[in-house]
């Protein structure tokens, strides 16, 4: 994702020279090419994520598309008051980005595990939040944001995820994309979990339990219309995201159900739910603590739905 | 500099006070204080450096003025209704319900604010983004950022002074309205600042000393910039807090205290006799 993102955005800032992208001195390697190629439209603002962030409203209220670069939780959490106050305020166009979702960087210990992120951001007025489940929705998203004149908050993964997407996509920001039909409950997917949820679905399948899948890849504004027709369609729900359960996915769907007229349906949110995660390890190390792989979620799917519908 | 132009700045400083005593009186408003210790500052600024068009507050080659201290807001929103922006008779509504003129800088619907600010520290870094973006865009616009002296407690303040010498920005300027009162305390007190020249010095910023309440030097310091071709500037402006009431001046009380009822009569009386 962070390749497709960093190659998209490349082509993108050839076109537009408003296009600045400010990195906290992070993106060895994968920020070169722009850096030698584009120099006036680089700039690295060293480890200093307050100033990298005040600066990309300044310079967005001056006119550019301001993007700020960094992994984890630093470009969110440790500049938060920057991103509220400077960026979402005064409605400058500055795109966050994370690098470095979820447990991508789960051996770096839990100050680089970005577990809350979705859902400090997505309590950020005005600001549209978007985790791309795939290279492709990334790529896709990286247009989206670019051309949406405002504040974005845009969390990726890692390099070298595999594409899940294996025909082109109809990507539009607060549209959620459908990867499979099924009647017996709706998995909705946010971020780079995409593929273990898709072959969750699959497993299940096999298990004959046919589930819908639905790649939520902007989390705000969330598609509503897809919750609700996934509610009456298919009757049971389940979020998965490699978040903390609470205030991410899972509350962004819960809220839309809570309000919802007369709608009873089976409910569960699949995520982190340890808090700080005891672990340290491998993405897939990661997610198999935490009931994340296709296993564990087909596994949790199964579990909670009826007995009768287990077949 | 004309004669003419120094009566100018006395009679503008002297008017910002009198809208800030009157403001913060009648709204019971916190921070008159430290909207003195700036009234003679924004008057330089505004009187006979920065560059703006109030008929076009967007104007691209605009000189910018971030208030970053915004709880000195009303002293900002005096200087802005007398340079044009707005009618003066806005600022009666100051701090009232629907009033666009909050009790810190706020942005919406005030023409000529250029940022929002109220929690310290923001200023300087969002300064250092316009600088930063008008020198690549070849544009001739200055960057004027007031901070308090408190505010030098945020490290956001020190991110953005490591990084615009480093960047050569001399189109940015950074005026310390160095009052010597934070909020619980005396500056020395709390966590001094000094040598504070020595700092920004040692940062790579060309630096004045001034006398912030020194129309003339005032003057001086904001139409000379930049002082050093590469470098961005830094004026530490010792100033008083509460300067032009005898009973406010240097007294920690009026950081908070509203010039109420008698409190008010005698200030404006005060300020009045000001010469």
């Amino acid at each position: 994702m962070r390749t497709a993102f960093i190659k998209e955005l490349f082509e993108l800032a050839k076109q537009d020279e408003r296009i600045v992208l400010i990195v906290g001195d992070l993106g060895f390697g994968v920020v070169t090419p722009f850096m030698e190629q584009l120099p006036r439209q680089f700039l690295n603002a060293g480890v200093a994520e307050q100033n990298m962030t005040g600066m990309a409203a300044g310079m967005a209220l001056s006119g550019k598309i301001a993007l700020t670069y960094s992994i984890a939780n630093f470009p969110t959490m440790r500049c938060l008051e920057q991103v509220r106050n400077d960026v979402c305020y005064h409605n400058a166009n500055v795109k966050v980005v994370s690098v470095g979702g979820g447990f991508t960087y789960g051996a770096m210990g839990a100050t680089h595990h970005a577990l809350e992120d979705l859902a400090v951001m997505r309590a950020m007025p005005g600001l549209i939040v978007v985790a791309p489940g795939d290279p492709v929705e990334a790529r896709a998203a990286t247009r989206a944001v670019i051309a949406y004149s405002g504040p974005c908050y845009l969390r990726l993964g890692k390099a070298g995820e595999p594409v899940v997407h294996q025909s082109p996509i109809d990507f539009k920001l607060g549209k959620a994309i459908q990867m499979r039909e099924g009647r017996d409950a709706t998995l909705i997917s946010t971020g780079g979990i995409l593929q273990n949820v898709v072959r969750a679905a699959e497993r299940l399948e096999r298990e004959g339990i046919e589930t819908r899948v639905l790649s939520m890849h902007t989390l705000k504004p969330l598609d509503a219309e897809a919750v609700l027709a996934a509610v009456r369609e298919t009757g049971a729900i389940f979020t998965i995201e490699e978040h903390s359960v609470i205030g991410g996915l899972g509350s962004a769907v819960a809220e839309v159900l809570a309000e919802a007229d007369g709608n009873k349906v089976l409910f569960k949110r699949i995520g982190v739910s340890s808090g700080f995660s005891p672990h340290i390890g491998s993405q897939e190390y990661m997610q198999d603590c935490h009931g994340l792989t296709e296993a564990g979620i087909a596994k949790a799917v199964a579990s909670a739905l009826p007995a009768v519908t287990n077949g | 500099m004309s004669q003419e132009k120094q009566v100018n700045l006395t009679e503008l400083a002297k008017r910002i006070r009198q809208h800030c005593v009157r403001m913060t009186g009648k709204a019971n408003a916190s921070h008159v204080g430290g909207a003195l210790s700036a009234a003679d500052l924004l008057a330089g600024v505004y009187g006979a450096a920065l560059r703006y068009d109030p008929q076009r507050p967007d104007w691209p080659e605009r000189d910018r003025f971030i208030m970053s201290k915004g709880h000195a807001c009303s002293a900002l929103y005096a200087v802005l209704a007398e340079s044009g922006y707005f009618p003066v008779e806005r600022l009666e509504t100051f701090y009232r319900n629907g009033s666009p003129l909050a009790g810190h800088v706020m942005h919406k619907n005030v023409p000529g604010v250029e940022l929002s600010t109220g929690s310290l520290g923001h200023g300087l870094p969002v300064a250092t983004g316009m600088a930063l973006a008008a020198k690549r865009d070849g544009r001739s616009s200055r960057m004027f950022c007031m901070i308090s002296d408190g505010e030098c407690n945020e490290g956001s303040v020190w991110e953005a002074a490591l990084f615009a010498p480093h960047h050569k920005l001399d189109n940015l300027i950074v005026i310390v309205d160095y009052n010597k009162i934070q909020s619980l305390g005396a500056v020395k007190e709390v966590i001094d600042l000094d040598p504070l020249t020595d700092k920004w010095r040692a940062f790579g910023w060309a630096v004045r000393e001034i006398d912030g309440h020194n129309l003339a030097a005032i003057e001086k310091a904001v139409t000379q910039v930049p002082y050093d071709a590469g470098r961005p500037n830094c004026i530490v402006a010792h100033t008083v807090k509460g300067k032009g009431v005898s009973f406010m001046e240097n007294k920690l009380l009026w950081h908070y205290r509203a010039p109420m009822g008698e409190d008010m009569t005698k200030a404006l009386a005060e300020l009045e006799e000001t010469k």
